[in-house]
C-alpha cells in the first residue's frame, strides 16, 4: 500500500517536472513573430536605397521622412480618424451596453447581435457594403465616411468589453447609492461610470489601434484627397519601397508599443480598482 | 420591478437610442442594400439598373470564378490548419505558465495584433525578396547556390497569411485554456489516465471552444485579406476578396461584387452558426 502511494508521489513529481520544450517553443514562435518587425526597423537605418541590402548606418531616411509633408498629412488623418471613431464608439457602445443591462426590450438581443456583427464578417464585405450604401444615401466620401465606417467596426470592441465588465459588477453599489438618495444620472456618474472606466478605456485603445491599422475598409471609403497612413504604406509597398517606408513603420511601431504599455498600465490599475471594490470578477477585459 | 419605471426606464431607453440607430441604419441598411444590389443589373455605363436578375449569381458559377472560390477555400483551409497546428500548442503552453509570465507573454502577443499588418508583411518582403535576408543567409551557409525567388509565390502568401492571423488563434486557445480547471486533468491522471489520454479526454475537449473560435477568426479573414495575396503573391494568388475588390474598384460592376459578397457572407454565417451549434457558446472565445 505504502509503496503504491510512494510510487504515485513520484509519478506526480515527474508530471510537474519542467520540460524545457514549452519554453523553447514559446520563445521560438515569439522570435519568429518579431523577426520581420525587427528587420523592418533595422533597415530603416540603412544608408543604401534598397531595403534588403545593408550598406551602413544612417539616419538620412528619417530626415527624409520628416521632410515629407504628405506623410504628415496622412498621419494627421489617421490620428483624427482613430480618435474620432474610437470616441464615438466608446459613447455609443457604453451607452448601449448600460442601456441593455437596464432594460428588457425583446429587441435588445437582435440589436446586440447586429452591433457586434461587423467584427465577425470579412472586412472586404464591410468595405463593399459601406461603399455601396454611402453612395446610395449620398454621403460624401472622405473623412465623414471614414469616421462613420470606422465607428461601426469599433463599436463591437467597446460594447463587448463594457458588457463583460457590467456582468461582473455587483449591482448593490448602484442600489446603495440610490437608497442614499442619488438619482439615476448621479448614480451612473458616481458609481457605474468609474467602475466601467477601465473597460471603456481598453475598448477605446483596441478601437484606436484597429482604426489606425485598417487598410481594407479605408480603401473603399476614402477619396483620392484623403490618405491615411496604412493606405500610404500600402501604395508604397505596391509601387516600390525605400527605407523611408521602414522609417515610417519603425515610428509607428514605437507608437504602438507606447499604446500597448499604456493599456497594460490601465488594465493593471483597473484590476486594482476592481479588486478593492468588488472581488476579482471583471476578468475578461484584462486579457487585452 | 424596482428601478425599471419612471425616469429610470426612460433614461435607459435614451441610452439605447444611439446603438439602435447605428445598428439599424449602418449595419442593417448596408447589408440589406448589398442583398438588393446583388439582384439588380449593371447599367451600360455607370451605376445600376433597377431590373431584377439572378444573372450575377449565375455569373459566379462561371468556371473562372468557381476556380477562384476553390483556390481561395483551399488556401484558407491550408492556412487555418497550419495556424491551428502552430497556435494551439502556443496557447496551451502559455496558459500553463505562472501568472507573471502569462501577463508578459500576452503583452508581447497583443503588440503584433496592434501593429499595422502591412508593416508585418513588409518584414516578410525583406526576408523573401530575391537577394534578401533569407537568400543571403542560405547562400552564405551554402544551403542553396542561387536565389530561391520566394517572393510572389504561393508559399510566400501562405506564410504571410499564417503570420498575420496566428495571434488570433493563440488568443482564442489561450482564453479557453486559461479558465480551464486544471484539477480535472490532475483528477484524470490520478484515476490512471495517461498523459495523452488525459489531454484528449479533458484538456482538448474543454479548449475546443477556443480552438474553434480561432478557426472561425482565421478562416474567414483568410478568404478576404486580399492585400496579403497582393503584396506577397504578386497577382498569382487570387482570393475571393481580390475578386470583390477588383469588381468594385476596377470593373465597377457593383451588382456582381454584391452577389460575390452575399455568397461569402453566407459561407461566413454558416461557419459561425456551426461554431455556435457545436460549442453552444454565443460570443467567439477570446474575441476581445
Amino acid at each position: 500500500m505504502s509503496r503504491r502511494v510512494a510510487g504515485k508521489g513520484r509519478k506526480r513529481m515527474k508530471r510537474n517536472r519542467n520540460s524545457p520544450f514549452p519554453a523553447i517553443y514559446l520563445g521560438l514562435v515569439l522570435l519568429l513573430t518579431y523577426l520581420p518587425l525587427l528587420l523592418v526597423m533595422l533597415y530603416s537605418f540603412n544608408a543604401g536605397r534598397l531595403s534588403s541590402v545593408w550598406e551602413g548606418f544612417s539616419l538620412s531616411w528619417y530626415r527624409e521622412l520628416f521632410r515629407d509633408r504628405s506623410i504628415f498629412e496622412a498621419l494627421r488623418n489617421s490620428v483624427v480618424l482613430a480618435l474620432a471613431s474610437s470616441l464615438a464608439a466608446a459613447v455609443i457602445g457604453t451607452l448601449g451596453a448600460v442601456g441593455m443591462a437596464r432594460t428588457r426590450y425583446r429587441t435588445n438581443g437582435i440589436i446586440e447581435y447586429l452591433s457586434t456583427l461587423p467584427i465577425m464578417i470579412p472586412e472586404i464585405i464591410l468595405g463593399m457594403v459601406f461603399l455601396a450604401f454611402f453612395s446610395l444615401i449620398g454621403l460624401p466620401f472622405g473623412m465623414t465616411s471614414l469616421i462613420i465606417g470606422h465607428t461601426i467596426f469599433c463599436i463591437p470592441y467597446v460594447f463587448t468589453m463594457v458588457k463583460a465588465r457590467l456582468a461582473g459588477m455587483d449591482p448593490s453599489y448602484v442600489e446603495a447609492a440610490k437608497d442614499l438618495g442619488a438619482g439615476e444620472l448621479r448614480a451612473f456618474w458616481d458609481i457605474t461610470f468609474p467602475l466601467l472606466r477601465p473597460a471603456i478605456v481598453s475598448g477605446m485603445l483596441i478601437s484606436f489601434a484597429m482604426s489606425m491599422d485598417d487598410v481594407i475598409i479605408s480603401m473603399f471609403l476614402t477619396d483620392v484627397n484623403v490618405n491615411t497612413l496604412p493606405i500610404k504604406i500600402y501604395t508604397q509597398l505596391k509601387t516600390g519601397v525605400t527605407p523611408k517606408t521602414n522609417a515610417l513603420c519603425a515610428l509607428m511601431f514605437a507608437f504602438t508599443l507606447v499604446l500597448g504599455l499604456l493599456s497594460l498600465w490601465i488594465s493593471q490599475n483597473g484590476k486594482a480598482a476592481i479588486a478593492a471594490g468588488n472581488g476579482d470578477r471583471g476578468e475578461k477585459e484584462q486579457r487585452l | 420591478m424596482k428601478g425599471r419605471t419612471g425616469l429610470r426606464g426612460r433614461a435607459a431607453a435614451l441610452a439605447l437610442l444611439p446603438i439602435y440607430f447605428t445598428a439599424l441604419v449602418f449595419v442593417v441598411g448596408p447589408l440589406a442594400y448589398m442583398l438588393a444590389l446583388s439582384f439588380l443589373s449593371r447599367a451600360e455605363t455607370w451605376g445600376v439598373e433597377l431590373t431584377f436578375t439572378v444573372r450575377n449569381y449565375l455569373g459566379i458559377l462561371a468556371p473562372v470564378y468557381l476556380q477562384t472560390f476553390r483556390q481561395s477555400l483551399r488556401l484558407a483551409f491550408l492556412c487555418t490548419t497550419l495556424i491551428a497546428l502552430i497556435g494551439y500548442p502556443f496557447g496551451y503552453f502559455m496558459a500553463r505558465l505562472p501568472q507573471k509570465w502569462r501577463r508578459i507573454l500576452s503583452f508581447f502577443l497583443v503588440i503584433p495584433i496592434w501593429t499595422s499588418s502591412l508593416m508585418r508583411l513588409y518584414g516578410w518582403i525583406i526576408i523573401f525578396r530575391a537577394g534578401g535576408v533569407l537568400d543571403s543567409l542560405l547562400m552564405k551557409t551554402g544551403v542553396v547556390q542561387q536565389s530561391l525567388k520566394l517572393l510572389y509565390t504561393y508559399p510566400a502568401v501562405v506564410t504571410g497569411m499564417v503570420y498575420v492571423l496566428l495571434p488570433f488563434m493563440i488568443y482564442s486557445v489561450y482564453a479557453s485554456a486559461e479558465k480551464m480547471d486544471w484539477n480535472l486533468v490532475e483528477a484524470a491522471r490520478d484515476l490512471g489516465a495517461g498523459k495523452m489520454q488525459a489531454f484528449f479526454t479533458i484538456t482538448f475537449r474543454l479548449t475546443m471552444p477556443g480552438l474553434l473560435s480561432g478557426v472561425v477568426l482565421t478562416f474567414i479573414p483568410s478568404m478576404g485579406l486580399f492585400f496579403v495575396a497582393d503584396i506577397l503573391g504578386g497577382n498569382k494568388v487570387v482570393l475571393v476578396g481580390s475578386v470583390i475588390q477588383e469588381q468594385l474598384m476596377k470593373a465597377h460592376n457593383w451588382p456582381f461584387a454584391a452577389a460575390f459578397s452575399v455568397v461569402l457572407m453566407i459561407l461566413t454565417s454558416l461557419l459561425i452558426y456551426l461554431y455556435r451549434r457545436i460549442t453552444k457558446v454565443r460570443d467567439l472565445e477570446g474575441l476581445v
